[in-house]
């Protein structure tokens, strides 16, 4: 007996063998694999775009030139130049750092104060469970573009604000869901072993309950990352997103609008750049839906 | 069914006054900078004070919020600082534009997104059910000012067939309304296709289905007669909820086509801090939020006899 007790447990599989392991999930759906690529593509386009060779996004050199029109220093304008004769290629790419860091960072606080309203909420139940779903409807009935419009027109077009906008719009959805499926987990055998064992209720939210709640929220992680990237950029179309004079998606088809019946490849461009990342994150999320459904 | 009304009807009374009163509170930190607004980015800090003090906004806090919603409850808004006009003057009108166009939206986007989830939803796996799905994925990813630039590239610029904005200056025309619709119509059949789509595949795989198709009855009448009725409950709530959607998420297509409806009107005011149309604007929003709701509620129970409220 004592000799199975001292048996050591096996050991836990390193970081990168489990990354490598849930990647290679996504094998069974090509759906999942085409919106990986694309996601993954602007990643890449976004880290390395320091190192490319690309025009400074913010320098006027020659306005209005036609996508693949030659520059003056022998390059090329593959996507043309805006009216302040700024690249636009350059623009893209540099302005997909901004989205993609606003986007990841807005979804993950909302994420966190969504899952931690949700488990609060679903868990310990009674008052703490009105209250919780009180606020959350309050916030839910608001019109969400009320809401986004209200707190960056009050507080400032700043990234910060455009996170808590998102934390404020999203976080009673997670909770909604968290909440849900916390509610069916806490009545799962293992809690009540952690409760008889004496855990403590932070233990039991943080190790019991949110780790196996985790199959339904990434997926809707993935679909709530896309939602944030329209945000942003249509928050950036309407006036209210970041400060310029950095690149931002939605602020370039905004600029390019009323330029259209001659220089229509301005609002084309960002256009694009937009629809293809979040079809990107809407593809995953249906590839990941579609590959759990298989279990 | 009376207590559930009643239920919602208190939920909501009590919303609106808790974001009503969220938004006065915003306005009155905010009320010196919109004192700026109307007299100008030079006016002087004295001018402003005068300003607030004229038009009451230095009244003690509590007090003006009690008076507005005494008065708001009576359908008087107050009056638009930026328009300078009373708010349900400005309200109505623009409401009943954003109307017309949810409506036009309604009567395409409903027929074509149940047609093909009912299509998609009848073989899962098959060709037509892959390519409809990817389709609606695919128009769904597509932003509202993205498939606007689209749209007109093609339509406005190109083709030359309608104009490019639908600010309705010579009164309703089909041709300015076109686009919006279109716009809207894209970015928004495609979550109810798919929603129906999913609904007709869960049916399609129960068991009284199967025993429709072995008794030999005819295809057709199996899925027109057996399978649609259960298959269009979930949309149903679905397509209730998007009234919510089609108010103020149709902010961006009014703004990019000029288009005079609620949106605009909200995003303008709340750009200005024009607090008395927020207000209205928010009151609107909200009813309208909680009412597709209670609808959507209800005709779920009266469509699917076996759920009940408790």
């Amino acid at each position: 007996m004592t000799d199975l007790a001292n048996k050591p447990y096996p050991p836990a599989p390193g970081f990168l063998k489990t990354l490598i392991s849930s990647l290679s999930l996504l094998r069974e759906s090509p759906i999942a694999i085409a919106g990986f690529v694309l996601i993954f593509g602007w990643i890449l386009l976004a880290l390395l775009a320091p190192i490319l060779p690309l025009y400074d996004p913010n320098i006027p050199l020659e306005p209005f030139k036609f996508p693949g029109a030659a520059a003056k220093d022998g390059g090329t304008y593959w996507l043309g130049t805006d009216h302040k004769g700024r690249d636009i290629l350059s623009r893209i790419i540099f302005g997909a750092q901004q989205v993609l860091v606003w986007a990841t960072l807005a979804t993950a606080v909302a994420y966190v104060v969504g899952m931690a309203m949700g488990v609060v909420a679903g868990y310990l139940g009674g008052w703490w469970d009105e209250a919780i779903s009180f606020i959350a409807n309050v916030l839910l009935s608001f019109p969400v573009m009320v809401l986004y419009i209200v707190i960056v027109s009050y507080m400032g077009a700043t990234g910060l604000n455009i996170v808590l906008a998102v934390t404020f719009a999203s976080a009673p959805g997670i909770m909604r869901i968290v909440r849900g499926l916390v509610l069916d987990l806490k009545t799962r055998d293992y809690v009540f072993a952690a409760q008889t064992r004496g855990e403590s209720t932070l233990y039991i939210m943080l190790i019991e309950l949110l780790p196996n709640a985790r199959g339904p929220l990434i997926v809707d992680a993935s679909l709530r990352l896309g939602y944030t990237t329209i945000t942003i950029a249509m928050l950036g179309y309407l006036g209210l997103g970041l400060p310029p004079p950095d690149p931002d998606w939605g602020k370039m088809i905004s600029e390019a609008q009323p330029l259209g019946s001659f220089a229509g490849y301005m609002a084309i461009a960002p256009a694009v750049a937009i629809s293809s990342l979040v079809l990107g994150f809407n593809l995953l999320a249906d590839g990941l839906r579609e590959i759990s459904m298989k279990d | 069914m009376l207590v559930l009304a009643a239920k919602r009807l208190f939920s909501m009374i009590l919303i609106m006054v808790t974001v009503s009163f969220i938004l006065f509170a915003l306005f009155e930190s905010d009320k010196f900078s919109v004192a700026g607004k109307v007299l100008g980015p030079y006016s002087s800090t004295e001018q402003r004070e005068i300003w607030l003090e004229k038009n009451g906004y230095n009244e003690p806090f509590l007090e003006r919020y009690l008076t507005w919603s005494l008065n708001a409850v009576q359908g008087d808004f107050g009056d638009s600082i930026q328009l300078k006009a009373p708010v349900a003057d400005v309200l109505w009108p623009r409401l009943g534009n954003t109307a017309i166009l949810a409506g036009l939206v309604f009567a395409f986007m409903i027929p074509l997104s149940l047609t093909l989830g009912v299509i998609a939803g009848m073989k899962e796996g098959s060709v037509r059910d892959r390519s409809i799905s990817i389709t609606s994925v695919l128009t769904t990813s597509v932003p509202e000012f993205a498939s606007a630039t689209f749209l007109s590239a093609v339509f406005v610029y190109s083709l030359k067939w309608l104009p490019g904005t639908s600010a309705m200056i010579n009164g309703f025309s089909w041709a300015e309304i076109a686009l919006p619709v279109m716009v809207l119509v894209l970015y928004g059949f495609g979550y109810i296709a798919r929603m129906t789509r999913a609904s007709m595949v869960e049916v399609m795989t129960s068991n009284y289905i199967r025993t429709a198709i072995l008794k030999g009855i005819p295809y057709r009448r199996v899925i027109l007669r057996h399978a649609l009725r259960n298959a269009l409950i979930a949309p149903f709530t679905v397509i209730v909820l998007q009234m919510n959607w089609l108010l103020s998420g149709v902010i961006v297509v009014e703004v990019f086509f000029a288009y005079k409806g609620f949106g605009k009107l909200l995003l303008d005011a709340a750009l200005f801090g024009d607090i008395y149309v927020i207000e209205a604007c928010t009151l609107v929003a909200v009813f309208v939020a909680v009412f597709s709701q209670f609808i959507s509620d209800i005709g779920y129970t009266l469509l699917n006899p076996r759920i009940r409220f408790s």
